[in-house]
C-alpha cells in the first residue's frame, strides 16, 4: 500500500507543468521574461499559447518569407515541365511543383493562425511589401538549371529547413518534419538529373557545369551575410537554431565534395577546406546583388510578379464561386 | 504590450470547444500510416465546405500513398481539455504506476525469511 501521506501535495506551483507565462495573474514583464526561459529552455510554444508580440511578429515574418518563397519558387521550375526531356521527368518535375504548392499552402496555413489572413499575405507579396528568397529571381536557362536547382538550391534550403525541424514554434517545427521529407525526395530527383548529364555527352557535361557556374554566386549568397548572433532576434527566440554561415558552411561540407566527384567545379577559385579549422574559405559573396535581388530588382522579379499577379486575378472567380454563400433555396 | 489576437485559432469556450471563435474554415486532419496504427494529427487545411476540406486532405497528406485513413474534423467541433488542475493534479500517483511499486528489499528479506523457516 502506498504511504498515504505521500496522498499529500509534493509540488510546489512552480514545478507544475503549466507554463508560468500562461499564468494571467502576473505582470507582462513576468510573463515575458518567463516565456523567454520557456523557449531557451527547448520548450514549444503551440498557436493558442500566450505570446509576447514580439515573438508573434518575428514568428509570422519568418514563416511567411519561406510561405511566399515556395509559392514563387515553382515559377522557374513550371517553365521546363512542357519542355522536360522524358515523360519521366516530366512527371518528377511536375510533382516536384506540386510539393513546393503544397508546402505554400501548409506554410500560409502555420502563419494564418499566427493573425495574418492568407489573402492578406498574398496581397503583400504581390505588392513587393514581403519578400521571397533571393535563388527564385533568377532565369533558367537550360535543363542543366532544373538539375542545378532541385539539386543545390533545394540542399541548400534543405540544411535551413532541417535545423527549422527543432523551431520553438511546435506548428512550425511539426510542418518543417513533413516538408523536409519531401525535399529529400527533390533533392534525389535533382542530383539523379545532374548525374545523368554528366554520363551524357560533352555538350551535355558543359550545359551542367555552365548551369553551377550561373547558379553558384546566388546559392552562396542565400543564406545571407555573416551576422553578430547576440543581435539575430530569430536565434533569440529558437525560431531557427543555426546562423546562416553555419548553414553555409553545413551546405559546403556536404555538397562541394559530391561536386568534384562527378567532376563539376564550383566557379570560386578561393575555394577550399581548410584543414586547421575545418572550416571552408570562399570568395565573399556578392551582398549588394543580394540585397538588390531581394528587393524586387533581380533579373525575373518583376516577371515572376506579373505572373502570380495575373493568375491571382484569372482565378478570381473560382474563389469568388467557392466562397459565395449559396443563396437560400 | 501584448493583444490577444487570435482570429483563426480561436479560444476554448466554457463548453470546452477549442475553436470558439475560430476561423470556421479550419478543418483539422488525421492520418493513420498503416492498418491497425494509431490516428494521428497530421495538420490542418482551409477550406469552405467538407468536401473541398476533403480535397485538400487528400492532397496534402496522402498524394504519396502515405496514409489509408484521413478523418477530416471542423476545428470548432473539437474539445480541448488541458487544465492541469484536470490532467497533472499535484499529487504523488506513483501508486497507479507499476513503477510505484518498489519490493526489491522487502522481496529480499521476505525470501531470506522464508528460506530461515524452511531449515
Amino acid at each position: 500500500m502506498t504511504d498515504p501521506l505521500s496522498l499529500a501535495p509534493i509540488l510546489s506551483p512552480d514545478d507544475r507543468p503549466t507554463p508560468l507565462f500562461a499564468d494571467p495573474d502576473l505582470t507582462h514583464e513576468q510573463r515575458y521574461d518567463a516565456f523567454v526561459e520557456h523557449v531557451h529552455g527547448g520548450q514549444k510554444v503551440e498557436a493558442r499559447d500566450w505570446m509576447p508580440d514580439e515573438y508573434r511578429t518575428s514568428v509570422l515574418r519568418f514563416v511567411e518569407m519561406h510561405a511566399n518563397s515556395e509559392l514563387m519558387g515553382v515559377l522557374p521550375e513550371r517553365e521546363w515541365i512542357m519542355r522536360a526531356p522524358t515523360l519521366k521527368r516530366k512527371l518528377a518535375l511536375t510533382a516536384k511543383v506540386q510539393d513546393e504548392c503544397g508546402h505554400a499552402q501548409l506554410l500560409y496555413r502555420v502563419a494564418e493562425d499566427l493573425g495574418k489572413t492568407r489573402e492578406q499575405m498574398y496581397q503583400d507579396l504581390l505588392d513587393g511589401k514581403t519578400k521571397f528568397h533571393n535563388v527564385f529571381h533568377y532565369p533558367t536557362k537550360s535543363w542543366g538549371d532544373v538539375g542545378i536547382i532541385a539539386w543545390l538550391v533545394d540542399a541548400a534550403a534543405i540544411v535551413a529547413q532541417q535545423a527549422l525541424r527543432d523551431s520553438s514554434y511546435g506548428p512550425y517545427a511539426r510542418t518543417m518534419k513533413k516538408i523536409c521529407w519531401e525535399e529529400s525526395v527533390h533533392i534525389m530527383h535533382g542530383r539523379d538529373v545532374v548525374v545523368t548529364m554528366m554520363n551524357g555527352s560533352q555538350a551535355q557535361r558543359d550545359m551542367a557545369q555552365e548551369a553551377l557556374d550561373r547558379w553558384w554566386g546566388p546559392l552562396m549568397q542565400m543564406h545571407g551575410p555573416r551576422t553578430d548572433p547576440a543581435k539575430d532576434r530569430d536565434l533569440f527566440w529558437r525560431i531557427k537554431e543555426k546562423t546562416g554561415e553555419q548553414l553555409r558552411q553545413e551546405f559546403l561540407s556536404t555538397y562541394v565534395p559530391r561536386l568534384w566527384e562527378v567532376g563539376l567545379y564550383p566557379p570560386d577559385k578561393e575555394l577550399k577546406l581548410d584543414e586547421a579549422s575545418g572550416e571552408w574559405r570562399y570568395t565573399e559573396p556578392d551582398w549588394q546583388e543580394l540585397r538588390t535581388v531581394v528587393t524586387g530588382h533581380g533579373p525575373k522579379s518583376q516577371e515572376r510578379l506579373d505572373f502570380r499577379r495575373l493568375h491571382h486575378d484569372q482565378t478570381a472567380w473560382v474563389r469568388q464561386t467557392i466562397l459565395a454563400t449559396p443563396a437560400p433555396a | 504590450m501584448t493583444t490577444d489576437k487570435t482570429p483563426s485559432e480561436g479560444h476554448v469556450d466554457d463548453a470546452g470547444r477549442l475553436g470558439a471563435g475560430a476561423d470556421p474554415d479550419v478543418w483539422e486532419v488525421f492520418r493513420q500510416e498503416k492498418d491497425g496504427e494509431p490516428m494521428r494529427h497530421a495538420g490542418n487545411v482551409r477550406a469552405p465546405d467538407r468536401e473541398l476540406a476533403t480535397h485538400y486532405a487528400r492532397e496534402f497528406y496522402s498524394r504519396r500513398n502515405e496514409s489509408v485513413r484521413l478523418w477530416v474534423v471542423p476545428r470548432t467541433e473539437i474539445s480541448d481539455l488541458a487544465d492541469p488542475d484536470l490532467l497533472q493534479p499535484p499529487l504523488d500517483r506513483s501508486f497507479k504506476r507499476p513503477g510505484g511499486y518498489v519490493m526489491r528489499d522487502k522481496l529480499d528479506a521476505a525470501k531470506k525469511r522464508a528460506a530461515e523457516s524452511a531449515e
